[in-house]
């Protein structure tokens, strides 16, 4: 940060958009948590409410459901369902009643946490510090490493929970022996097959964390060209900057939410495949 | 790295809502769908039934319409046949009410020629007689001369 004083104050303007609302263990200069007994109130608050809300939804939708004409809305959610539906029937073996409504509410929930990323980046954070004097907000739950985490340990203990079950204790305990080179390499194999595995729970998560932060910095570096160039400029330049902004922020907008979709759906996949492989009983 | 404890706020939530959409979403719009997707196939095999059995009853309906058509035919034939029985009966009825009528009158006509005959032949004697009288000047008796008279009258 030992920068030129603007670009003090352009650090500061994003670290400060990428620091949660922190209770507990906090650290009271950087407001970064400093240990695990840390609560981010501002990814819990947004990953409830759009919880919140998707449950609200599917209430109101599931108490109302018409067979033979449906409309609208309605409509809107079968579309998604089937979607859903024909991924698990194209990429899952066998049947699990559960991996379906898994999937769908992975697909949902992640593309509601990601569209956060869509609203404008000072938008939120401004109203909150206006209305309740709330210092720092980030607004994008799946920007924050624990959501993303959250999600993927469940898949994880999922994977280990049905290959369990289908493959049986020593079933499972063989994959780590003998797979992936056979019998008499089981030292190595054992370790292929830990960081296998262990992959699966940190790629889904890191994947979901880095997309999606780096979008948010994008959008922040966009936001920026206005924050400082407009100032400094003349009419001309004001316009100029000011055009740029708006120019980039919507071909970022467009592109990001292709982006959001596509990493809810690679989420989704994923725990469907990872699930799919804990059912394949000889591996 | 900053992983805290909403950590384990995030997974509660994320277990809560995928029991949530299980039971509130998921199952009731799968049912629904499933339901749907069975009434469609049902709708389709009913049509199909409804179809055949169209087909049944056109088919049916035709050749009830055949054999009518054969029995009208046929009844229209015998009604024909009928009718110039009928014709030619009262032809032949007429024919011989026509002869009768016929055989009638000219008996009537013969008998009206004979009596005229008659008549005639009585007064062609008596104005014989009246003639011959004449001539022989003297009236012949008719009671005594009643052969030669009924010989006359016989001859005429």
């Amino acid at each position: 940060m030992a920068e030129a004083a603007s670009g003090g104050g352009t650090v500061q303007y994003i670290q400060h958009h990428l620091t949660n609302l922190c209770a507990g263990q906090c650290d009271p200069v950087t407001h970064k948590a400093t240990g695990f007994w840390a609560l981010h109130l501002d990814t819990i608050f947004f990953s409830y409410a759009l919880a919140a809300l998707i449950m609200v939804v599917s209430w109101r939708l599931g108490r109302s459901l018409v067979s033979d004409a449906p409309s609208g809305f309605q409509n809107f959610v079968e579309t998604i369902v089937d979607f859903v539906a024909q991924q698990v029937r194209d990429t899952f073996p066998g049947h699990n009643p559960l991996i379906a409504p898994l999937a769908l509410t992975i697909f949902v929930w992640v593309w509601l946490m990601n569209f956060m990323d869509l609203i404008p980046v000072d938008l939120l954070p401004v109203l909150a510090n206006a209305i309740f004097g709330i210092e720092y907000l980030k607004v994008v739950p799946t920007t924050d490493l624990s959501a993303t985490f959250a999600m993927s340990l469940v898949v994880f203990a999922l994977i280990i929970y049905y290959n369990i079950k289908i493959k049986g204790l020593s079933g499972y305990a063989k994959m780590f022996l003998f797979h992936p080179f056979g019998k008499f390499l089981v030292p190595v194999n054992i370790v292929m097959t830990i960081i296998e595995e262990l992959a699966k729970p940190l790629s889904l998560g890191l994947r979901l964390f880095g997309n999606l932060f780096a979008g948010e910095l994008v959008f922040l570096l966009i936001a920026l060209i206005g924050g400082t160039m407009f100032l400094a400029a003349g009419f001309f330049g004001a316009m100029f900057w000011g055009g740029l902004q708006v120019l980039l922020d919507l071909g970022w907008l467009i592109f990001h939410l292709l982006v959001i979709t596509l990493q809810a759906f690679i989420f989704m996949v994923l725990t469907i495949v990872y699930l799919g492989m804990a059912h394949v009983e000889d591996h | 790295m900053n992983i805290t404890v909403t950590l384990i706020f995030q997974m509660i939530a994320f277990i809560l809502l995928i029991w949530f959409v299980n039971k509130y979403l998921w199952t009731p719009v799968n049912a629904m769908l499933e339901d749907r997707q069975k009434r469609i196939a049902d709708g389709l095999a009913a049509a199909e039934k409804g179809k055949h059995e169209q087909e049944l009853a056109e088919k049916h309906a035709k050749e009830t319409l055949k054999e009518a058509k054969t029995q009208a035919a046929e009844v229209l034939a015998q009604a024909e046949k009928r009718a110039s029985i009928i014709v030619e009966e009262s032809k032949e009825k007429a024919q011989v009410e026509g002869d009768r009528i016929k055989a009638s009158a000219q008996s009537e006509i013969d008998q009206e020629v004979s009596r005229a005959k008659e008549q005639l032949r009585g007064q062609v004697a008596e104005i014989a007689v009246a003639g011959a009288s004449r001539v022989l000047g003297r009236e012949i008796d008719s009671k005594s001369h009643d052969k030669l008279m009924k010989d006359l009258i016989e001859q005429i």
